[in-house]
C-alpha cells in the first residue's frame, strides 16, 4: 500500500498499478459498498468547504472576519476522504486549519461563519475564531493553534476510548511542519506504547508556512517517522478522495480493532497562501498553477461525470444549493449577537466559578 | 480526629479518589518505583497497571493525555514528580489545559489535577525552584497549596471535585509534618484562606510550608510579647485576601512570607493586594521573607542563607514593629 519514495503521482499510480491487477479500483469498490448518493455526497461536502472557505476569503477583505484565516483550498480531499470513515462515537483534532475538518464532520455552516464573525451563536461562542472551531456534540474537539500539541490531547482522548472501552477511534489532523517537535514524538511514543486508538493524519502540504519540507525536516518521508516508534505508517495521494477514504479505511479499522495507532502520511497542496496575509515568496506561480491544474475538487468531478455516476447539471444544482447555504451563513451570522461581557469575568474562564472573588481586584 | 503524616492523608485522599472508577494516576515512578516521596506507594498493587499508569518521561505528555482525558470524561491524576519538571510542560498547561474552556466557549472543561512538589535540600540550581506565581498568574487554572495533613485531604478531595484545571501544590519537606485530620468525608473549599494563628500586633500572610515556619516564629516572639497573627492563604489562585486584610485592620501591620524568589513572585501580588485595598490601615511598610534571588547554590552554607529560615521571618516582623 505505501511506496517508499517518490511523489505523490509515483504512489497514486502504483497504487493503481496493483489495483487494477485485482480489475477493481477504490471507485468499483466504492461504488459497490456506498452507492452513486454517497459517492454525490463527498462531493457535496468538498464543494461545501470550498465555497464556505472562499466566501471567508471575500469577509476576511470585507473585515467581516479578523485574526488569522488559514484556508484549505486545494487539501479537501484528504479531509472528507479520511473523516469518511469515522462513525459517531469516534473523534476529531484539528489545527488551525480547521474548516474543512469541521464541515466533513458535519458541523453546520451557520455557527461556523458565526464563530468567523465573533458571534454569540458561533460554534465556540466567538472566544475562539477560524483556528478553534468545535462541537463537542460531534466529538470535533477542536482546532487547536500551537503547533504540535493537541497531538497529545487526542492520545488522552484515545486513552478514554480504550478505558471506558467505548470502541472509538481517534483521528488528529497536522502539517508536515508538526512532525519536527517534542510533542509529536512523544505522542507517537504513548499511542503505541499504550495501543491507543489513533490515527495520525499528517497532511504533507510540501510546506511549513514558508519553510518548504526538505529545508525543515530531514527525513522528507513523513511517514516513515513512525519506524522509530515501531507504528504501522502509510504515504497515501491526499488528493485522491477515494483512495484516502479507503487507506484510512484501513488505517480506523486497524486502530479500532486494538492493534494500535497508525501514521498516514496524506500528500497534498494548499492552494491558497498560509494565512490570508501571506505574500508566497517561497513558490513560484507555476507551481501552484501546476497543482491547481490537478484540483482534487475537479477531478473528482469529473470522475463521477464521466463514470456517469451523476450528470453535470445535477451536480450544478448541487453548487447552486451550496452557493445559497453559504449566502445564508453570512446572513444568519450578520444578523447574531456579539458575546456578553460575563466572558471578561471568572464565568466565562471557569466552569465552576468562584463567585465571591473576582480575578481582577480593580475590577471590582 | 486521626493524627497523621501530610503523606498519610494525601494517601487517604488519593485511594478515596480512585473510588470513582473515571479516575486514574499518570505520572514518572509512581507505580513500579513506589512513589518518589511515598505517597501512592502501594497503589500499583492495589489498583493495577490501568488505573496506575508510569508514564514516560515525558511531561508534556502527561500533562497532554490527562488533559485529553479530562475533556472526554476521565478524572486523571497528573503527576509531576518535581515542579522543576513542569517547565516540559508548560505549553499544555497553560496553552491548552487553562484555555479550553473559555476558549471553546465554555462547551467543554479540564476536570485535570496535577499534583507537583516544591522543596529544596541541597540539590542545587534546577531541583529548587518555585513556580507558584508562574502558574498563578494564568487566568483558568486554580492553584493550591496547603500546609496541613487535614487540609491537604480536605483541598484534594475539592480539586477532585472541580470541573477546572487544578495545579495542587505540595512541598517535599512537608510529607511527614503531622496533624488532626478530620474522620470521615470532608471538603476544604478551594479559595478560602483561614486564620493559622490569633493575635493583634503583626499579620503575617503565607501559605504552604511558610506557615509552620511562620508559627514557629510566632512563637518565639510570644515569649517577648508580641502577639503575631498568622493568616494561611492555602489557594493562590484565586486569592482571598478576605481573612489577611480583616486581620491587617486589627494589626496594621504586616509581613509576607513565601518561599520563591522575591521579584515579581507571589509576595508581591499579596502585598499589592495589602496596599491597594489596606492602605488606610497601614503603621509601617509592609516587609516581605522570601528566596534569595539567586540559582540555588548546592553549598550548604550558601543554600542555607539563601532559603526562608525561622530567623529571617522573626527579623522581619522585628523590623516592622520597629523592635529589636
Ligand atoms: C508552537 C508553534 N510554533 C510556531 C507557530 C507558528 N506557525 C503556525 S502554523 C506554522 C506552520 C505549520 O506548518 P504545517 O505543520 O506544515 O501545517 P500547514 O499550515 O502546512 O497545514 C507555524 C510555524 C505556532 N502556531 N505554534
Ligand atoms: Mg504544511
Amino acid at each position: 500500500m505505501q511506496k517508499q519514495r517518490g511523489s505523490t503521482k509515483a504512489v497514486t499510480s502504483a497504487t493503481q498499478s496493483v489495483r487494477s491487477s485485482m480489475t477493481s479500483t477504490p471507485f468499483t469498490r466504492a461504488l459497490e459498498h456506498l452507492g452513486a448518493d454517497q459517492l454525490v455526497e463527498y462531493y457535496r461536502q468538498m464543494m461545501l468547504i470550498r465555497r464556505f472557505e472562499e466566501k471567508c476569503q471575500e469577509m476576511y477583505t470585507r473585515s467581516k472576519i479578523g485574526g488569522f484565516l488559514h484556508l484549505y483550498v486545494g487539501e479537501e480531499a484528504t479531509g472528507v476522504g479520511a473523516i469518511s470513515n469515522l462513525q459517531p462515537q469516534d473523534h476529531v483534532f484539528t489545527h488551525y486549519r480547521d474548516h474543512g475538518h469541521a464541515i466533513a464532520r458535519g458541523l453546520d455552516i451557520n455557527p461556523l461563519m458565526a464563530e468567523l464573525f465573533g458571534k454569540d451563536t458561533g460554534c465556540s461562542r466567538g472566544m475562539g475564531g477560524s483556528m478553534h472551531f468545535a462541537d463537542v456534540t460531534k466529538n470535533f474537539w477542536g482546532g487547536y493553534a500551537i503547533v504540535g500539541s493537541h497531538l497529545l490531547l487526542a492520545d488522552g482522548v484515545a486513552l478514554q476510548c480504550k478505558m471506558q472501552k467505548t470502541n472509538g477511534v481517534v483521528m488528529v489532523f497536522f502539517g508536515d511542519g508538526a512532525t519536527n517537535g517534542g510533542e509529536f514524538y512523544e505522542s507517537l511514543n504513548f499511542a503505541q506504547l499504550w495501543k491507543l486508538p489513533v490515527v495520525f493524519v499528517c497532511e504533507n502540504n510540501l510546506f511549513a508556512m514558508g519553510t518548504p519540507l526538505e529545508v525543515h525536516s530531514s527525513v522528507t518521508e513523513i511517514h516513515r517517522k513512525a519506524n522509530a516508534f515501531d507504528m504501522k505508517s502509510m504515504r497515501i495521494d491526499g488528493n485522491d478522495l477515494l483512495g484516502v477514504r479507503e487507506q484510512v479505511g484501513e488505517a480506523v479499522e486497524h486502530a479500532r480493532s486494538g492493534k494500535g495507532p497508525v501514521l498516514v502520511e496524506a500528500m497534498t497542496y494548499r492552494f491558497r497562501g498560509h494565512s490570508a496575509q501571506d505574500t508566497q515568496k517561497y513558490r513560484t506561480k507555476e507551481d501552484v498553477e501546476k497543482h491547481r491544474s490537478a484540483d482534487p475538487l475537479e477531478a473528482y468531478r469529473k470522475l463521477l461525470i464521466d463514470e456517469e455516476i451523476c450528470p453535470a447539471s445535477r451536480l450544478d444544482a448541487i453548487d447552486v444549493q451550496i452557493d445559497a447555504e453559504v449566502d445564508a451563513s453570512v446572513e444568519f451570522a450578520d444578523n447574531s449577537p456579539v458575546p456578553g461581557n460575563e466572558w471578561l469575568t471568572d464565568a466565562g474562564i471557569y466552569a465552576a466559578p468562584l463567585e465571591t472573588l473576582t480575578v481582577d481586584p480593580t475590577l471590582v | 480526629m486521626a493524627i497523621l503524616t501530610v503523606r498519610e492523608a494525601l494517601q487517604q485522599a488519593l485511594h478515596e479518589a480512585m473510588q470513582d472508577e473515571r479516575v486514574f494516576i499518570i505520572g514518572e515512578d509512581i507505580g513500579h518505583y513506589g512513589s518518589t516521596y511515598g505517597v501512592t506507594a502501594g497503589f500499583l498493587e492495589k489498583y493495577g497497571p490501568e488505573r496506575i499508569r508510569d508514564a514516560p518521561i515525558a511531561e508534556a505528555g502527561i500533562l497532554g493525555l490527562a488533559t485529553g482525558a479530562a475533556m472526554a470524561g476521565m478524572r486523571p491524576i497528573a503527576e509531576i514528580m518535581s515542579v522543576n519538571f513542569s517547565l516540559l510542560a508548560f505549553d499544555i498547561i497553560i496553552n491548552h489545559a487553562a484555555k479550553i474552556y473559555s476558549m471553546f466557549g465554555g462547551k467543554f472543561s479540564v476536570p485535570l489535577v496535577m499534583r507537583t512538589t516544591n522543596g529544596w535540600t541541597q540539590l542545587s540550581a534546577t531541583h529548587s525552584q518555585s513556580f507558584d506565581a508562574m502558574f498563578a498568574y494564568i487566568p483558568g487554572l486554580k492553584v493550591v497549596a496547603p500546609a496541613t495533613p487535614a487540609d491537604m485531604k480536605g483541598m484534594f478531595r475539592a480539586a477532585m471535585a472541580d470541573p477546572d484545571p487544578v495545579i495542587f501544590i505540595e512541598h517535599t519537606l512537608m510529607y511527614g509534618v503531622k496533624g488532626e485530620v478530620p474522620d470521615g468525608d470532608y471538603i476544604v473549599p478551594i479559595g478560602k484562606s483561614v486564620l493559622a494563628r490569633e493575635g493583634r500586633h503583626l499579620t503575617v500572610v503565607t501559605y504552604s510550608r511558610m506557615v509552620h515556619l511562620s508559627l514557629q516564629a510566632a512563637e518565639l516572639l510570644a515569649q517577648e510579647g508580641i502577639e503575631v497573627e498568622v493568616v494561611d492563604l492555602r489557594t493562590l489562585r484565586p486569592l482571598d485576601m478576605s481573612v489577611a486584610l480583616e486581620s491587617f485592620k486589627k494589626t496594621n501591620h504586616a509581613v509576607v512570607v513565601t518561599e520563591d524568589w522575591q521579584s515579581y513572585g507571589t509576595s508581591a501580588e499579596i502585598a499589592t493586594r495589602l496596599y491597594e485595598a489596606g492602605f488606610d490601615y497601614l503603621d509601617a511598610p509592609i516587609q516581605r521573607v522570601n528566596f534569595r534571588e539567586v540559582p540555588m547554590p548546592y553549598a550548604k552554607n550558601l543554600e542555607q542563607q539563601v532559603v526562608v529560615t525561622t530567623e529571617r521571618i522573626v527579623a522581619a516582623i522585628k523590623k516592622v514593629l520597629n523592635r529589636s
